[in-house]
């Protein structure tokens, strides 16, 4: 029977390093699949979080290869097998033991996005078409890969600056919405920092859930903060059709 | 089991990221030098029929003594290199910020603040350059027509294909552009009470799915057609007459 090698971190605050381990392969494995039978056979404290096994949880999160990935969507036949393969856990938050870490700032900042807004008088009816661009957002899952890949936050840590592309997207679900009355613009520019972001697209390249984030969210949003902040031309045209 | 460490601090991946911006860069690098030499060189740029793009549309101004082509090459390329896909492309290629998803950028920690300071922050004035594009972009469609009446009247020569061609991915490139798909529609909430923009809209998002592309193809398309009439200025290469 053909063997994986996997070396995973195995470690805490305070440091730690790559532990290898032989799995052997069946049919259809994921990452997670060998991560559980490392657990189950070799070393039962070894610390990973998941739930479904269906990449639809989001808390499988890790970084395979130097890639971030969920480890349940990941399949071993299209990973290189040749050499042993590498499983860290997320760069960008504190890890907490081995493949687990803090993800709470993400919750932290989610709170500062203002809510769905609506008018008293609103008629709920909706059309499809309306709806529509906000739905493709709905589907994240909250694994925080995106937030984990985007250099800003990884790199930089400028969490202070920036709320990280999955809130661009929250933000983009909510100002999109036909029935939403609030304006997220000024946030937008100001505390969500979306001026940080330099559109190189690691977000989209790594959604396990395939949101155009950056196409269909971020760009449209730099597009609406351009309207009001930089573009003298739609600012005057917003003032003669307001007045 | 043997115990290791992490393997590079720059990136834990094993696939060659680097090979994408690597060619970006030499791609990108040629078009800059080709494209400097020929708006400076302001010789071999009109064979009647044809004249270069990037002389078009050719301004004699007696109070402007340097080449013609300066007076307006500043349109498209203020276009470039605003456009939401370059800037990705330029980013990661030359300011390597980041060169790769997960990769380290070159810019120290604290020291990145993307497009939301001088100079980057002007990348907000897009859609003025798209503007301007657009009138290059009339005048390089007069260019084709014209190439289609040479001195014994109608006819249609290799160049006459060419300058179509280019102007038509040029024309591809200029409508999916992102800035164009919020003006158009991108901006409303409310599409079912705009039927025909959201229609409008849904097209040039098609098109703006393959903008990269078309950034690409219209970057080749307009260097050869330059290139193909400063090699029959230079008689190196004659005409092919179809018609
Ligand atoms: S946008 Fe995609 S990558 Fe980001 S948290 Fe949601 S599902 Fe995960
Ligand atoms: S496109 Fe913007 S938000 Fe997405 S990873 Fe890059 S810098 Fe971060
Ligand atoms: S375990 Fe739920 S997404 Fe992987
Ligand atoms: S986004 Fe590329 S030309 Fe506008």
């Amino acid at each position: 029977m053909s063997v994986a090698k996997l070396r995973i971190y195995r470690g805490d605050s305070n440091g730690g390093q790559e532990v290898e381990y032989e799995v052997p392969i069946e049919e259809g494995m994921v990452v997670l699949d060998a991560i559980l039978f490392i657990q189950a056979n070799y070393d039962g404290d070894l610390a990973v979080r998941w739930n479904c096994k269906a990449a639809k949880c989001g808390s499988c999160s890790a970084e395979i290869n130097g890639m971030p990935k969920l480890t349940c969507k990941t399949r071993l036949d299209t990973l290189p097998l040749d050499k042993p393969i590498t499983v860290h856990p997320v760069k960008t938050f504190p890890i907490m033991k081995d493949l687990v870490t803090d993800v709470s700032w993400n919750y932290e900042v989610r709170k500062k996005i203002p809510p769905f807004k609506y008018a008293e008088d609103t008629d709920w009816k909706m059309q499809q078409v309306d709806v529509e661009r906000s739905q493709e957002f709905r589907k994240c899952i909250e694994c925080f890969l995106c937030q984990d890949v985007c250099h800003i936050l990884r790199d930089h840590n400028e969490k202070n600056e920036f709320f990280g592309p999955r809130m661009m997207i929250k933000i983009a679900e909510l100002e999109m919405h036909p029935l939403d009355i609030e304006d997220r613009k000024p946030m937008l520019r100001e505390a969500a920092g979306i001026g940080y972001c330099n559109i190189t697209k690691c977000c989209t390249d790594i959604c396990p859930e395939g949101i155009h984030i950056t196409d269909n969210a971020i760009i449209p949003l730099k597009e609406r903060v351009a309207d009001t902040y930089f573009d003298p031309l739609q600012w005057i045209i917003t003032k003669i059709k307001g007045s | 089991m043997a115990n290791g460490t992490a393997q590079s601090s720059v990136t834990l991946r094993t696939d060659a990221w680097w090979i994408s911006p690597l060619i970006t860069a030499i791609v990108l690098g040629s078009f800059g030098i080709y494209s400097t030499w020929r708006a400076f060189s302001n010789v071999d740029f009109l064979v009647q029929p044809y004249l270069s793009p990037f002389y078009s549309p050719y301004i004699l101004a007696s109070w402007w003594p340097f080449s013609p082509a300066l007076l307006i090459l500043w349109a498209p390329l203020g276009f470039r290199a605003t456009c939401y896909y370059y800037r990705k492309a330029y980013y990661r290629s030359f300011f390597m910020a980041p060169p790769g998803c997960a990769v380290k950028p070159m810019a120290k920690s604290g020291s990145y603040t993307g497009e939301s300071k001088f100079p980057f922050i002007l990348q907000n004035i897009h859609r003025y350059f798209f503007y301007a594009a657009g009138v290059v972009l009339f005048f390089l469609w007069v260019d084709a027509f014209h190439a289609l009446w040479f001195e014994d009247g109608f006819g249609i020569g290799l160049g006459t294909i060419v300058l179509f061609v280019n102007v038509v991915l040029l024309s591809m490139y200029s409508l999916s552009c992102h800035s164009f798909r919020h003006l158009v529609g991108g901006r409303l909430n409310l599409f079912s009470k705009y039927p025909t923009r959201f229609k409008l809209w849904e097209k040039i998002s098609g098109w703006n799915e393959h903008h990269m592309l078309w950034a690409w193809v219209s970057l080749f398309s307009v260097a050869l057609a330059d290139l193909y009439i400063f090699l029959l200025a230079k008689g190196i290469i004659t005409d092919v007459r179809f018609i």
